[in-house]
């Protein structure tokens, strides 16, 4: 069987022109995803049933036990952190909102240590951006600023940028500017028109020098600046100034170095500056394929992208405080779950000695780093796989994830939704 | 079978021409029946006005730029937040607020239907799981079709049934309601930086003008039969002088139908200006409310003003990346391909300062100069010119010369040479005002036969109970009870039960969603036209089989199918 326009549950493209062939229960082929992609589908090793650590060794236990566990030790907990969400669909994401209100925990996603910063200069001077699709129709000029597509999402290119047709280019590949700045020599910057290389930590600077010359105060910019010279910035903000239709994608070597969401914010306004000019806009290369989903869920039940701490019964919003890093290096928090994300392999040495002590349970297919400080693990299906959801594309379209597998794996929000009602039901006692 | 009777209830209910007579309510099973039986759990309304459920025609309450005015600003969140309490989540927001803080708070006040204002289809997605998690209203969903490439290319050629065609099998997709044009044109040239002046400015690359555009799919919503007309936000929105725009826009409209209006021009107030700049801007609303009384074929919305702190969010984005130029403020921007746009500025409306004086003073003109209410319902296109829970406000304002007297005291001072709205004298009454609220509004959505918007035996048992005995108020004089009663209702019920009292809803309960289908020979059928097909692959990044939303993102799936003549 081939399932067509399959949607690929890995990065935050998204990209829903997925084939799949499935034989006897079991991905044997996939057509036009990319390595990662296809990786995802095929991959195999998924736990088998639900584990529970028994001293130094792990013991099975049924769904309906780990439920139990689970539920009772969220509800025992004084600070429940609930955190990950990235790597599910939005209808178990909106599962979470509801516990972490009805326990008065904390609900946190993969974002507070990823584009966390670009949210906070969206908050502080919003957010010009668009969908993909008006940039491949429509741009001749797009900027990687501090991401490597070629590595991390590599069918942006093809699909959006790059090598993509586009209605209003007669020849897309020679029409369009490709600029890359980066501080290092990346794959990306192979194929661009225009490599800027900026020495690490000097993008603040770089951006301020490309808004002065846009201004028109090219004359007050020094030789270089941050490694680049006065020439190249006036080539590049020529260049941006001549486009019709200008985009900026930046990942997170413009949002987790130095200056961090300070770089962000002089981006936007560039790019809010050049729009007086031309038409331009910019956005974040999202990683996770459904971590804008997360953040939109959120959002619309409780006011706030990530980082939402109920022990007051309210919503509270305080990134660096009510975010799931600092929370466990203060170890303040008492019993975590991880849903749809791998925290043992990013969070800080401190963060992760707090969250050995604490009991943990984690909803994921498959065994990884994370599962070392788990008390139980559930395995869950994989969505995109064998199950369906909705997950939102780094531009924040909303695309329905196919079941390309049936399995007799419980999906994630079924297994939270067992948990809640778990909950409501002692509470209620 | 559950069965509720309200008693003594002093109904207002316009669509049956029923003004204040005390009467009891029959109510089974969620719906409203001419009697129940003696079981029958009992109201006393002990004489309180008593309407059908409120209904908003135009606000924007779900969906990605609702959401997107959330998610930039947390001091918004910040200024309206409650608790987790009963069945009740807790919320945020004051004028953006959170799904369950808009379904409360619009329950609270008695509203029980709501049409969001603008859905892009290709997100269309979002706003159906907002509306799942608004669980105490109906609601639906206005279609946006401004800069819509495919219908831009059949008017070029003057196809109108391929206009209809694609408006057809988009809305059947993406389970919408109406056609919404928004800046028609002018979202696709924003594209590229710029936008259309007025009507007869062409699109880039397109070259048809936003009249085509109107014209085209005002005849093509027609020839669909959809229960609602095509839903309006003119050209120049925001301009000094721009209600000359406006007067045009409205002489292209025929009267194409017979049991409602043939265009419905939203947030009117926004489009009544005069003036050649902001040096000399004044109000317009004298020559639009004429023209209005005389075309029975229009319908507007006031899109009032009130003071204080909002957020604007619109799919017009050229006009939100002028108002950012203006104001300074933060900006988001938002362009869909092949369809639409939309931006978000937050802003503060002021007393102090002239032109935000003169605004207030244009919405509350058009409402009181226009002389049948049908024709000019109460919105603030929320949360544009304000957040919806200053409704109870502006009845004030409507009902009594005296409020309004006393604010414009407080406002800046030249505004008196500006609009005329001192010498108005008219005062609203209570049935001008059900009109305005749920009356009107359904009749210009085309929901009424679906039994919204009265209380006729077979309609929804969608009731409001204010705490008001009319015969013991008199709102000219009293206005403060006025604002009060319509603040908090005694009863909201809905689809036949209570779901608030007081101020506080008690239940949680499930949306329903209205979506329409028409239904189109094989040979206008645009999933089956292969040139429709080839640049859909070609152009959109979502593939064609991914686009239509799913029957699992409707709570309550309300479809009202449809016969299009093509």
């Amino acid at each position: 069987m081939i399932v067509k326009d399959a949607v690929c549950p890995f990065c935050g493209c998204l990209c829903d022109d997925i084939e799949v062939e499935v034989e006897e229960g079991r991905v044997v082929a996939v057509t036009n995803a990319c390595e990662l992609g296809t990786t995802k589908f095929m991959g195999e090793k998924r736990m088998k049933n639900p584990i529970l650590r028994d001293g130094d060794r792990w013991k099975d236990i049924t769904y309906d036990e780990a439920v139990r566990y689970a539920a009772d030790v969220l509800l025992e907990a004084e600070r429940p952190l609930l955190y990950g969400w990235s790597g599910t669909h939005g209808e178990a994401q909106c599962v979470g909102v509801h516990m972490a209100e009805l326990i008065r925990g904390v609900i946190d996603n993969t974002s507070s240590v990823c584009h966390g910063p670009s949210i906070l200069a969206i908050q502080e001077v919003g957010h010009p951006g668009c969908t993909l699709g008006v940039v491949k129709n429509r741009a001749d000029l797009v900027i990687y600023w501090g991401s490597n597509p070629i590595d991390a999402h590599p069918r942006h290119l093809s699909r959006y940028t790059r090598y993509a047709e586009g209605f209003f280019l007669e020849n897309a590949f020679r029409d369009r500017k490709v600029i890359v700045i980066d501080v290092r020599k990346t794959e990306t910057a192979n194929i661009a028109d225009e490599f800027v290389q900026i020495r690490p930590g000097g993008d603040y600077a770089v951006l301020s020098a490309l808004r002065a010359i846009v201004q028109g105060k090219a004359d007050t910019i020094p030789r270089t600046v941050a490694g680049v010279t006065r020439e190249q910035l006036v080539r590049v903000a020529n260049l941006c100034m001549n486009a019709k239709f200008g985009a900026v994608y930046f990942g997170l070597g413009l949002t987790m170095t130095q200056g961090k969401y300070k770089n962000i914010r002089n981006a936007i306004e560039l790019v809010s500056e050049l729009s007086r000019h031309t038409k331009f806009t910019i956005s974040a290369m999202r990683g996770h394929y459904n971590v804008y989903g997360s953040n939109e869920v959120n959002t619309w039940m409780t006011g706030y992208p990530f980082g939402i701490d109920f022990s007051r019964g309210i919503a509270f919003y305080n990134p660096g405080e009510t975010t799931a890093v600092d929370i466990l290096a203060r170890k303040e928090c008492d019993a975590a779950l991880i849903v749809g994300s791998d925290p043992a392999a990013h969070f800080p040495r401190k963060c992760l000695e707090h969250l050995a002590d604490i009991p943990v349970v984690q909803l994921d297919p498959y065994p990884n780093a994370t599962t070392a400080f788990c008390n139980v693990q559930i395995p869950v299906a994989v969505t995109g796989i064998d199950a369906e959801g909705t997950a939102y594309r780094m531009d924040g379209v909303p695309i329905r994830t196919r079941k390309v597998l049936s399995t007799d794996y419980l999906s994630d929000e079924e297994v939270l939704a067992r948990m809640y009602a778990r909950m409501q039901e002692v509470l209620e006692q | 079978m559950t069965e509720l009777l309200v008693k003594n209830a002093c109904v207002i209910d316009p669509l049956r021409g029923i003004n204040a007579e005390v009467m009891d309510i029959a109510i089974r099973d969620g719906k409203i029946v001419e009697e129940v039986s003696d079981a029958a759990e009992v109201i006393d309304a002990r004489g309180m006005l008593t309407m059908p459920g409120g209904v908003d025609s135009h606000t924007h309450i779900c969906g990605t730029k609702v959401n997107f005015g959330r998610y930039m600003s947390p001091e918004d969140m910040r200024a309206g937040r409650t608790p987790r309490r009963g069945p009740l989540h807790a919320t945020s927001g004051y004028s953006v607020p959170t799904t369950y803080g808009n379904s409360y708070r619009y329950s609270v006040m008695g509203y029980t239907t709501l049409l969001e204002g603008a859905m892009a289809p290709l997100e269309a997605r979002h706003t159906h799981e907002e509306f799942t998690y608004t669980p105490l209203q109906d609601t639906m969903a206005n279609t946006l079709f401004d800069g819509n490439w495919g219908i831009m290319e059949a008017i070029h050629d003057g196809d109108i049934k391929r206009v209809a065609a694609i408006i057809a099998w988009t809305l059947s997709a993406v389970k919408g309601f109406g056609i919404k044009l928004t800046n028609p044109g002018g979202t696709e040239a924003w594209q590229w930086g710029k936008n259309v002046s007025c009507i007869r400015d062409p699109v880039p690359y397109f070259e048809v003008t936003p009249a085509e555009i109107i014209r085209s799919v005002v005849e093509a919503n027609e020839l669909l039969h959809l229960p609602h007309s095509v839903h309006l936000h003119c050209n120049n929105l925001g301009t000094p002088g721009n209600y000359s725009c406006t007067l045009g826009t409205f002489g292209l409209i025929p009267d194409l139908n017979e049991k409602r209006q043939t265009l419905y021009a939203t947030h009117v107030q926004f489009h009544a200006y005069g003036g050649s700049g902001w040096k000399d801007f004044c109000s317009k609303s004298e020559p639009i409310a004429r023209y209005v009384d005389m075309r029975p074929q229009i319908v507007m919305d006031m899109g009032q003003v009130m003071f204080g702190r909002t957020t604007t969010m619109t799919a017009d984005g050229p006009m939100e990346f002028n108002l950012y130029r203006l104001h300074h403020e933060k900006w988001s921007n938002h362009d869909v391909e092949l369809e639409t746009g939309s931006g978000i500025i937050p802003v503060i409306y002021r007393r102090k300062n002239l032109v935000n004086s003169i605004m207030w003073a244009i919405g509350l003109e058009l409402a009181l100069l226009t002389k049948s209410p049908w024709q000019c319902l109460l919105t603030t296109d929320n949360p544009n010119g304000a957040p919806f829970v200053k409704y109870p406000e502006i009845i004030g304002l409507l009902m009594s010369k005296k409020y309004r007297d006393a604010e414009f005291a407080t406002i800046h001072p030249d505004t008196e040479a500006r609009v005329p709205l001192p010498a108005i004298e008219r005062e609203l009454d209570w049935y001008e005002i059900a009109v305005m609220t749920r009356a009107g509004q359904a009749r210009a959505l085309g929901i009424q036969d679906l039994g919204k918007g009265h209380l006729a035996p077979g309609a929804d048992a969608d009731v409001a109970i204010y705490p008001l005995k009319i015969d013991e108020v008199d709102p000219s004089a009293e206005y403060q009870k006025v604002i009060d009663g319509f603040s908090r209702t005694e009863y909201t019920i809905k689809r036949g039960r209570v779901v608030a009292r007081r101020g506080d809803c008690l239940v949680h309960g499930t949306n329903a969603t209205f979506w329409v289908k028409p239904k189109v020979p094989e040979n206008y059928d645009m999933g089956k036209d292969p040139d429709f097909i080839e640049k859909f692959d070609r152009y959109y990044t979502v593939r064609m089989s991914n686009y239509p939303v799913q029957e699992e993102y409707l709570a309550r799936n309300r479809c009202i199918e449809t016969e299009a003549d093509l």
